[in-house]
């Protein structure tokens, strides 16, 4: 049985009047996405537009899923948030702008950590879920959810220059599993926190996983099922790719062994937050403070492991930089009988290079804990943080 | 002679090269020449046991190797080999 679709108000009919000329859309296309429900899962640089545009689109209850408080190093991309949310939580910043917009729609805010706990119960009451996550723990979550509950997964991701988009319905054709059936190694793929992402391109990509959203609840035109969209902002490039369902996906396949939500932190080994802090653990970190006495006392060799051009945000005198990239090829250049602090931005691509130094023989190294951003916190306030 | 498309997170392993010509009659041969020209590429996309990482996809034209031959899936001249990486920011 079809469900009865909402009417539409006198005031709705104004607002949505250019929908409403569009044959694909007409009337009941919008009285279905009155009758529609979407999950965001995300409230940050692609769940701004997705949820700005699926708001005004008239989608009749939108859920934002994020436990976040709005920083000002977010505005850069993130623009349902502005200067006077600084500080106040995502979901509730992105829900006065969202009602604003359009306050005909609902929307119900989740202000905590999507998790193997909750994330059945938040997503059961919703048509389609949209995953804007930043961290691999959350998208395999997002995309188990969605297989389990039988509900399509509008998927998106960013980089850099770098974003993709697919629509993943196990129903219909593969999910996320059947394309990466395992997430890559901690610390092989930096996130946006550590290796920064252009600020338009989380508009780009969210605003075509907002219009896959869009066509999917109408049932118009040809959804991104079984296919996938790479972008590149600097080739300006968009090439797609066939994806097939994978017969040995252990969450949508014949024989899945994957049947409920299991720990996906532990699946990925990485926390489920987008972070840059890196912490090498007891022993080989050295805080910021403890290394503004050592330097006064004697002779340490510090080694910057970021890229040549952060060097002209911030920089420690007397720092050698070996991009952390570049590490492995040019040991050579270091000598392991001397002792060392290596550091970084914040402390995450120290810690890979510390091990990578640990491995090849160096002893006497420690990583700054925090990196340079610690240490403008620390000790040294007229150096800026970003 | 191959194309390889190379996403941007591993453009600082093949200075900023976004496309990378490889010799090589089928996907393994032309990842073995790739890696012969961008050695420290390498960790990104092999595991130690020295297979391709699982969450490394390559694409031949617009289908994935795993739907073709796998590493043997022959190329030709001019044929498109696309790198997908597994990437989780939003």
């Amino acid at each position: 049985m079809q469900p009865i679709l909402p009417g539409l108000t006198r005031d709705e009919i104004l607002r949505y009047s250019r929908h409403l000329l569009i044959p694909e859309v007409g009337l009941e296309g919008q009285r279905k996405l009155k009758g529609s429900s979407a999950l965001i899962i995300g409230t940050g640089g692609l769940g701004s537009p997705v949820a700005l545009y699926l708001a005004a689109a008239g989608i009749g209850r939108i859920g934002l899923v994020d436990y976040d408080v709005v920083d000002s190093s977010n505005l850069q991309r993130q623009v349902i948030h502005g200067m006077s949310m600084v500080g106040k939580l995502k979901v509730e910043s992105a829900k006065v702008k969202l009602l604003d917009l359009n306050p005909d729609i609902e929307v119900e805010t989740y202000n905590e950590p999507y998790t193997s706990e909750n994330a059945l119960r938040i997503a059961r009451d919703y048509d389609i879920l949209l995953d804007g996550t930043d961290n691999f723990p959350t998208r395999y979550l997002t995309n188990d959810v969605a297989v389990f509950l039988g509900k399509p997964n509008v998927y998106a991701s960013i980089y850099r220059f770098d974003g993709q988009v697919s629509v993943f319905y196990a129903k219909e054709g593969p999910c996320y599993r059947c394309l990466f059936p395992e997430p890559p190694p901690p610390g092989l793929v930096p996130s946006c926190a550590e290796g920064g992402v252009l600020g338009v391109l989380p508009g780009t990509i969210g605003t075509i996983q907002a219009t896959e959203a869009l066509k999917v609840l109408l049932g118009i035109g040809e959804p991104m099922i079984g296919r996938l969209l790479l972008y590149n902002a600097l080739d300006m490039s968009f090439d797609f790719v066939k994806l097939k369902k994978n017969p040995n996906c252990r969450v949508c396949g014949p024989n899945a062994d994957i049947k409920e939500l299991i720990d996906y932190e532990e699946f990925c080994g990485v926390p489920s937050h987008d972070h840059d802090e890196g912490s090498a653990g007891a022993g080989w970190d050295i805080s910021a403070p403890e290394l503004a006495t050592r330097l006064k006392q004697n002779h340490l060799k510090l080694l910057d492991v970021r890229e040549p051009h952060e060097l002209e945000i911030s920089a420690l005198p007397n720092a050698v930089n070996i991009p952390l990239g570049t590490l492995a090829s040019r040991l050579s250049e270091l000598d392991s009988a001397e002792e060392m602090v290596v550091f970084c931005k914040a402390g995450t691509r120290s810690t890979r290079a510390l091990e990578l130094l640990v491995s090849a023989g160096f002893k006497k190294v420690k990583n700054l804990k925090g990196g340079i951003n610690a240490w403008a916190k620390e000790v040294d306030n007229d150096l800026p943080i970003y | 002679m191959a194309t390889l498309k190379i996403p941007t997170p591993l453009r600082s392993y093949t200075n900023g090269q976004a496309e990378v010509a490889v010799r090589g009659a089928n996907v393994a041969q032309a990842m073995e020449h790739l890696i012969e020209k961008y050695p420290t590429l390498k960790p990104h996309l092999y595991n130690g046991d020295g297979n391709l990482r699982p969450f490394v996809n390559l694409f031949v034209g617009e289908n994935n190797i795993k739907d073709l031959q796998g590493l043997e899936t022959p190329l030709d001249e001019g044929t498109r080999v696309i790198l997908i990486p597994s990437i989780a920011g939003g």
